[in-house]
């Protein structure tokens, strides 16, 4: 196989170094001496030796090997591959947010503490919640927190028989696996004709077992369920709560709060919503916010003031306890926090006004090349087929997506929802001009012509990338997860 | 509202938009909200800064805080002030890794996806296990993961889990298997590690697995190899979790029979930003391949004839097989992973036992140190790596307090999680800390007896 960059360990020579430490400066002593010789190492870990600049090098070219919202447009649906803004990585990064041990002394860290306590304010009145948790490390982690505050507000009330969570067929895939994480099972509910929740349907799912449901609003179709109030009635009179899944809240800031949809439980998505960088795969921060009577069951600890000094309160008898070590990813709820004071409350609403006329406009550009399942005015994304390609020329969504690789575009979101054949989900975000938005529009243009005049170049496209495709099912049937020195 | 920044829309581009779209003002977009939930009004937020006020105003909460380089800092307990080469920074700094996501598209994404399977390998070395995946939210969830997937592998209801793991750890592990109809079972300690006794008359056929910390909570290493026996012998899974720091010197749970080895990943080149972002790092024996959480990468060849990598193994993840995945996490700490990568070549095989062992002999010239103090003594008697606990003769909460005002973070004290333990002060002591720092600690506890 030809190699693109070589592997970190293939570049390594015994005796080469990127490391420089200080000489030991107590009595060293033989470690047999220290630690029965049973409990040591007999060799090194095998890890690589390199020198300082090979390793930068190596680095520096597999980061270039990466598409990021740096590099060029990322229009992936439900993820909200916003603009990370620069002086928040550079704010987060200042000495008093970044070395600070978690059991410092209180009267130590109040500018920390403060900084959880009015970021909790904030998402508070974005929600309209009563308190909100830092403490989940991502969505799906705030889902579990939260159908487990569910789950403890049914068992406080003598209701601990509910165990059905409701959930629509367009939802993500992180909705039933933390519910069956949660010791839930998950009930699904279609999708009607507008691509909201079917009433008919839901009516059906709804008896005294039911522990509450879990809504993406705007769902995955990039639709805000129009019958919002009606669903939180029906749910609420059957005794359920009703789970807000965050990550499409970049469509609502100031527009509609979920509390006051009806939600009881509400998490957000810092690394979507609030531009927050994605990292390659994390770290994201999950904030789980609820309504008054569900704050006793919130995880410890919480923050408080007490009108002279912030401190950690971990007095809350039924709470759930906790959902990781120490209080939440808090240099990612630093970045968040610059970044909802960079915008202010006109700034966010803004935001979502942008991000949905952006996404409206891409909609009304292209709904003539491709098929519009849901032909309505859209939030913040909105879902394509490719089954018109499909169907006519042999052309799959994966062909389109691949194909726009080499236009110098991430693809959007594909094969999801499941509810759509051949989805693509665009979510452009407000930070993408509308000369960007021309040229995304140009070139899936330009892909529809490809796909009816010379399919072939779809099929094997992408031509301009570092890799062509990959070999998949290969790496799932014999997998090498590793490197081993002797291969 | 005047232009922003962050928004690149000019009013001539929102006119012509609206008008492409063929509605005449922004709420027409909304028009689809029904009245009975739209929020009138403006949201009570404070008005935007501009970045130079942010920054200003960021300056301000940050210097509100003292940070461990303000003092000499003992602090340990599962956040650890580990130094950290400024390679690592300049890594991470890059857009082309930060600004990216999930690998879902490999083709633009190999640099993620490299980096990740360079990480999985790394931990297979440090650990001397098969196979290991791209990471989880931190050490404590990695734990709690550990033992839902042992339960799942074994098909046994019960997790023993040894009283001398971190407090917190136990809590996330407890709070994780809310509603699961599992079975916890806490094993008490002898001399700060776990009962080995009591441990053999709990583990029994139901057992899935047994959790063991080493070092552990109180710094102390366990008997590995005995507990694994233990759990063997009863044909559950041994379950270890541990500082991977001290792996630079201490043998690897893959030698003494661990069968998933987890921990806390923040000592590799993570900074302590209070607690997160951290990473778990999860690694296990081949033969669980199928059934770890989260995401795993594999190497590949892509239709050029050139290697690559992809993420393998898909359907036991969330997003294909739903209710029936493996586990929920989707977004986990691959920056932080990351850090740990780079880490770990910028140290190297030399740099990375050097840190171990400058770790454990100044932690030993200091517990020598200490407990030759009158009134102050080594809690247990075990062997340790880089953190002890100290019997001190008043309450450790007022010890801390007392050398604050000699810059020194003297340790945690431990009455915050063990009420009987009021007099006691777990110290940590990694390579940062400097014989002159380690005396003056010495003098200062010296003054208080």
């Amino acid at each position: 196989m030809k190699v693109v960059e070589p592997l970190i360990f293939e570049m390594s020579a015994p005796g080469r170094q990127a490391h420089s430490l200080p000489e030991c400066d107590v009595p060293a002593r033989p470690l047999d001496e220290l630690l029965p010789a049973g409990m040591l190492r007999e060799s090194p870990a095998n890890l690589p030796e390199v020198s300082e600049v090979d390793l930068v090098r190596h680095f520096t070219r597999l980061s270039q090997l990466n598409h990021g919202v740096d590099t060029g447009f990322y229009p992936l649906g439900s993820c909200t591959m916003k603009y990370n803004p620069k002086v928040n990585e550079w704010v987060a990064r200042l000495e008093g947010f970044v070395d600070l041990h978690p059991y410092m002394p209180e009267e130590l860290v109040q500018g920390a503490l403060k900084l959880l306590y009015d970021m909790e304010r904030y998402l508070c009145e974005i929600g309209g919640l009563a308190r909100v948790s830092m403490q989940p490390a991502a969505g799906a982690h705030g889902e579990a927190t939260g159908l487990l505050i569910i789950r403890a507000y049914h068992q406080h009330r003598g209701q601990g028989h509910r165990k059905k969570i409701i959930i629509p067929d367009s939802a993500h895939g992180t909705n039933p696996a933390s519910t069956t994480m949660c010791g839930y099972r998950t009930v699904e509910v279609k999708s009607d004709e507008r691509g909201g929740v079917d009433l008919k349907d839901l009516e059906r799912t709804l008896d005294d077992e039911v522990a509450g449901l879990m809504l993406t609003n705007p769902n995955t179709l990039g639709l805000f369920d129009e019958n919002i109030h009606v669903i939180s009635k029906m749910v609420h009179e059957a005794g359920g709560l009703l789970y807000y899944d965050g990550a499409n809240a970049n469509a609502v800031l100031g527009i509609s709060r979920p509390a006051d949809c009806g939600f009881d439980v509400v998490h957000f998505n810092l690394h979507k919503t609030f531009g927050t960088p994605h990292g390659g795969g994390g770290p994201g921060s999950g904030p789980v916010g609820v309504i008054e009577e569900l704050v006793p069951y919130l995880p410890v600890p919480l923050v408080e003031y007490d009108g002279s000094r912030y401190y950690l309160n971990y007095d809350l008898p039924h709470s759930i306890g906790r959902m990781r070590s120490f209080y939440g990813n808090f240099n990612v709820v630093v970045k968040a926090y610059a970044y909802i004071r960079a915008l202010g409350p006109e700034g966010l609403r803004r935001v979502s006004e942008d991000a949905v006329l952006n996404a409206n406009y891409l909609m009304a550009k292209l709904k003539e090349y491709y098929w519009l399942p849901y032909d309505r005015i859209c939030k913040h994304e909105f879902v394509l087929s490719g089954k018109r390609q499909k169907d006519r020329y042999g052309v799959r969504t994966m062909d389109i997506a691949k194909r726009l690789l080499d236009f110098g575009y991430h693809p959007p979101t594909v094969y999801f929802p499941l509810i759509v054949d051949e989805a693509l989900m665009i979510e452009p975000t407000e930070t993408e001009s509308k000369e960007t938005l021309d040229g995304f529009i140009d070139a899936m243009i330009q892909i529809a012509r490809e796909a009816e005049e010379e399919p072939e170049k779809l099929h094997q496209a992408p031509h301009r990338t570092p890799v062509g495709r990959l070999d998949e099912v290969r790496a799932s049937r014999f997998p090498n997860l590793r490197y081993r020195r002797e291969e | 509202m005047k232009g922003h920044r962050y928004l690149p829309l000019t009013e001539q581009d929102r006119r012509e938009m609206l008008e492409a779209i063929g509605v005449t003002s922004i709420d027409d977009l909304f028009a689809d909200i029904p009245e009975e939930v739209r929020f009138k009004g403006s949201l009570n937020l404070p008005p935007a800064l501009s970045e130079l006020e942010l920054v200003r105003h960021m300056k301000e909460l940050a210097g509100a805080n003292a940070t461990v380089n303000d003092y000499a800092c003992f602090m340990g307990a599962g956040a650890y002030d580990h130094f950290i080469p400024t390679v690592v920074d300049a890594v991470l700094s890059r857009g082309e890794f930060y600004s990216a996501y999930t690998p879902y598209q490999p083709e633009v994404s190999q640099g993620t996806l490299q980096t990740i399977y360079e990480y999985q390998t790394l931990i297979c070395e440090l650990t001397s296990m098969d196979i290991a995946q791209a990471s989880m939210y931190d050490g404590a969830t990695a734990l709690a993961e550990a033992a839902l997937m042992a339960c799942v592998v074994t098909r046994r209801p019960r997790i023993i889990m040894a009283e001398s793991i971190h407090p917190e750890y136990l809590e996330v592990i407890r709070t994780y298997t809310q509603g699961r109809h599992l079975e916890l079972v806490t094993v008490g300690t002898q001399g700060g590690r776990v009962d080995l006794e009591a441990l053999e008359r709990t583990v029994d056929k139901q057992t899935a697995c047994v959790l063991l910390q080493t070092p552990n909570f109180f710094g102390l290493l366990e008997d590995g190899p005995k507990v694994g026996e233990v759990a063997h012998k009863a044909g559950a899974l041994f379950v270890v979790c541990t500082d991977p720091i001290s792996l630079g010197v201490l043998k690897p749970p893959g030698e003494y029979g661990a069968d998933i080895v987890v921990g806390e990943g923040q000592p590799l080149g993570n900074p302590l930003s209070f607690g997160g972002p951290y990473l778990g790092f999860f690694a296990a024996r081949e033969k669980f391949m199928r059934r770890m959480p989260g995401r795993m990468i594999a190497m590949t060849e892509d239709n050029r004839g050139q290697r690559g990598f992809v993420m393998a193994l898909q359907t036991r993840e969330q997003h294909i097989r739903r209710e029936k995945a493996t586990s929920n996490i989707c977004t986990n700490e691959a920056l932080c992973a990351l850090a740990a990568c780079v880490y770990l070549c910028a140290m190297g095989r030399q740099g990375f036992r050097q840190v171990a062992e400058l770790c454990l002999q100044k932690a030993h010239y200091a517990a020598e140190r200490i407990s030759g103090l009158e009134g102050f003594e080594l809690a247990f008697e075990g062997p340790f790596f880089k953190e002890f606990t100290v019997k001190c003769p008043l309450p450790a909460d007022q010890v801390v307090k007392d050398l604050l005002s000699h810059r020194i973070l003297a340790g945690v004290p431990l009455g915050r999680f063990f009420p009987e333990m009021r007099n006691h002060l777990l110290v940590c002591v990694t390579e940062k800390r400097t014989k002159e720092e380690i005396d003056h600690l010495v003098r200062r506890l010296e003054g208080l007896a």
